[in-house]
């Protein structure tokens, strides 16, 4: 008996049925469908939030101050303004730090050649672009010379300068914060794609104590920084540095111990590793939703199977007359009813593909299918109809001949 | 070539048991031509499922060229039907989604004849009774006669040293009968050991022995019992 005989049996016994077959393997190709759907939107999704976490900068601390006053109306991270220049000139010391870039932050309306735009800016040091791992496009970044002698420059995002000129070059000319002017000396590389929802392209950054005189005006002290991102050598030294920054900042501040920090330090890997970790048990759950109707289409087959046995319970008998084994009708049964998940896996496959790809377009993000989705599957669906084929094959082939062949 | 002694059967239906064999002796030796008659009930279809290694026996001994076939396990009777026996039934027995050459083809493909071959002998099988033209019809596109000749030929594939035949003109008109009863004494002048299980007193004229059935027990055999 050569096997591929009995594959030959199972499949036109498919085919002798093919609308009773198509609606058997429906089930398995919603369940495969769902699965490789949910997936891929994990895993798209993992790949979107890591690259939006990555674009803000590797090997980064994030250091803001601490929500304050406990009981109070809270005032939201950075309202009480606890770090100051001196912290950053501080951590800048540490061994394994790379580059400091305390940072303040207002929304202004920038205007130039009779164009408006509303946007961030954002007071930095030349350090600022170590620091965020951003590159410039044209120009050049303001440096300490320029910020001592409180000079008026500004580094625009592409989102900027498309807004106030067009495709025209901004460098050298004027751009207005209110109605103090300052001199566009540099354009920043598109950062692409949104993080966050945000466009990172629609940024300016200007000198810290410019922003903090001409944009800010009294609402911030002299000395006040919103945050401070530390960019550490190396990987490997982050955890490390996060520690020295916390002792460093804490002597700084007179805290003494057991009191609380009035800052908080947060690195990038912990984030992205957390938000990863959120991610992938969101991933699980959704294909372990889409699984369930895996299993209900299996049930879809073994009762397909159950009726083809009843109905086929002469057959069954004449193929043991003429000198069929009983496992020649096990494997028969077995693999028709794996066929038949297996299609069914193979279309939803198809079909899951089209669809991540499809929502991956709605939610523009990479379409992420992820490579082992196509084994698993398949893996899948034949696992599924041997399991729920399992049964009914063994009923047929527990048949005893006389009576099957006695049937009608 | 059949040697059966004390061949007893039977069956538990509810409560009770039911005696279908009763203690048979009964020796066939090839080449013969035997018919099985008796009422229904008398035991001969379960003599027939036992000579076929359909069904094995509750008491007694089966022994096939030499080979204690009441012993075999379910695989060994597999191979001992698909080897040495040829089933013919009243009803055909055909697989309604299979061409008569595809049925023809059916118990070799158990025996594992390749694909070529298999289809050569099942063509030259369907001509050898009469069905040449007809080999790719499904047997709903066949009479009864027709179909019953297909199933002769299935029976005859693998070369089988006996043929069983259960009620073969049953459902047949007397026409047909008749035509399917001069095959069987073609085969046999061929050298073919064929047993018929009937009723029929027409059928069982045409064989060279009769074997008669009652209760299970064998009460008359007008060639006596011959050495195997």
């Amino acid at each position: 008996m050569r096997s591929w005989e009995l594959v030959r049996f199972a499949f036109g016994a498919i085919v002798a049925h093919p609308m009773r077959s198509a609606l058997t393997s429906l089930g398995v190709v919603i369940g495969v469908a769902a699965v490789v759907m949910m997936t891929s939107i994990g895993v798209g999704a993992s790949q979107r939030i890591s690259g939006a976490i990555g674009s803000l900068g590797t090997n980064l601390i994030i250091v803001t101050p601490a929500f304050q006053r406990p009981g109070v109306v809270s005032q939201g991270a950075g309202a009480g303004l606890s770090l100051k220049d001196a912290d950053a000139q501080a951590i800048a010391k540490l061994d394994g730090v790379a580059a400091v870039a305390p940072v303040v932050r207002g929304q202004a309306q920038l205007s130039a050649d009779g164009a408006n735009w509303n946007t961030g800016v954002q007071g930095v040091t030349p350090d600022y672009l170590v620091a965020r791992d951003l590159a410039l496009a044209s120009g050049r970044m303001f440096d300490d010379r320029d910020a001592r002698q409180g000079r008026k420059v500004m580094v625009l995002g592409p989102t900027v300068v498309r807004q106030l000129w067009g495709e025209a070059d901004p460098i050298g000319k004027r751009v207005r914060v209110k109605t103090v002017p300052f001199e566009v000396i540099g354009v920043l590389e598109t950062k692409g794609g949104a993080g966050f929802g945000q466009d990172q392209d629609d940024i300016a950054l200007a000198p810290l104590s410019a922003v903090r005189s001409r944009v800010l005006g009294r609402r911030i002290r002299a000395d006040a920084v919103q945050t401070i991102f530390v960019k550490a050598t190396d990987a490997s030294e982050l955890d490390r540095v996060q520690e020295d920054v916390t002792g460093l900042i804490r002597e700084q501040h007179h805290i003494k111990a057991g009191e609380d920090d009035d800052f908080q330090t947060q690195n990038m890997a912990s984030i992205l590793a957390a938000s990863q970790a959120a991610v992938a048990t969101f991933t699980v759950l959704l294909a372990a939703v889409a699984a369930v109707s895996l299993v209900v289409g299996g049930v879809g087959i073994m009762n397909i199977m159950l009726v083809a046995v009843t109905e086929r319970t002469r057959e069954i008998g004449l193929r043991m007359a003429v000198g069929a084994r009983r496992s020649d009708i096990l494997v028969q049964f077995a693999l028709e009813a794996v066929a038949l998940s297996l299609a069914g896996g193979l279309i939803g496959l198809s079909i899951g593909v089209l669809g991540a790809i499809g929502i991956a377009k709605l939610g523009q993000w990479p379409s992420a299918v992820p490579p082992w989705s196509g084994p698993l599957a398949l893996g899948f669906s034949t696992i599924v109809g041997l399991i729920f084929g399992a049964y009914p094959s063994w009923r047929a082939a527990r048949l005893d001949p006389i009576e099957a062949l006695r049937r009608e | 070539m059949i040697e059966i002694a004390g061949l007893k059967k039977t069956y538990v239906m509810g409560d009770e048991q039911v005696g279908a064999l009763a203690g048979a002796d009964l020796g066939v030796a090839r080449g013969e031509y035997v018919a099985v008659i008796g009422p229904s009930g008398s035991g001969k279809s379960t003599l027939m499922n036992i000579l076929g290694g359909l069904d094995r026996p509750s008491a007694g001994s089966y022994r096939f060229e030499g080979e204690d076939v009441s012993g075999f396990t379910d695989d060994q009777l597999a191979d001992f039907r698909r080897r040495r026996i040829g089933f013919v039934f009243q009803s055909f027995q055909l697989l309604p989604r299979l061409t008569a050459l595809q049925n023809v083809e059916l118990p070799m493909v158990y025996g594992g004849v390749p694909g070529a071959e298999r289809r050569a002998r099942a063509v030259e099988l369907l001509e050898r009774v009469g069905l040449g033209p007809r080999k790719n019809h499904r047997p709903t596109q066949l009479s009864g006669g027709q179909q019953q000749r297909v199933a002769i030929a299935r029976a005859l594939a693998n070369r089988p040293d006996l043929l069983l035949a259960d009620e073969p003109t049953g459902a047949l008109d007397t026409h047909t009968s008749e035509e399917i009863l001069k095959l069987f004494g073609e085969l046999n002048a061929g050298g073919l050991t064929l047993v018929i299980v009937t009723h029929d007193p027409d059928v069982a004229a045409q064989a060279r022995r009769r074997v008669a059935f009652r209760d299970g027990l064998i009460v008359a055999d007008d060639h006596g019992k011959v050495a195997a």
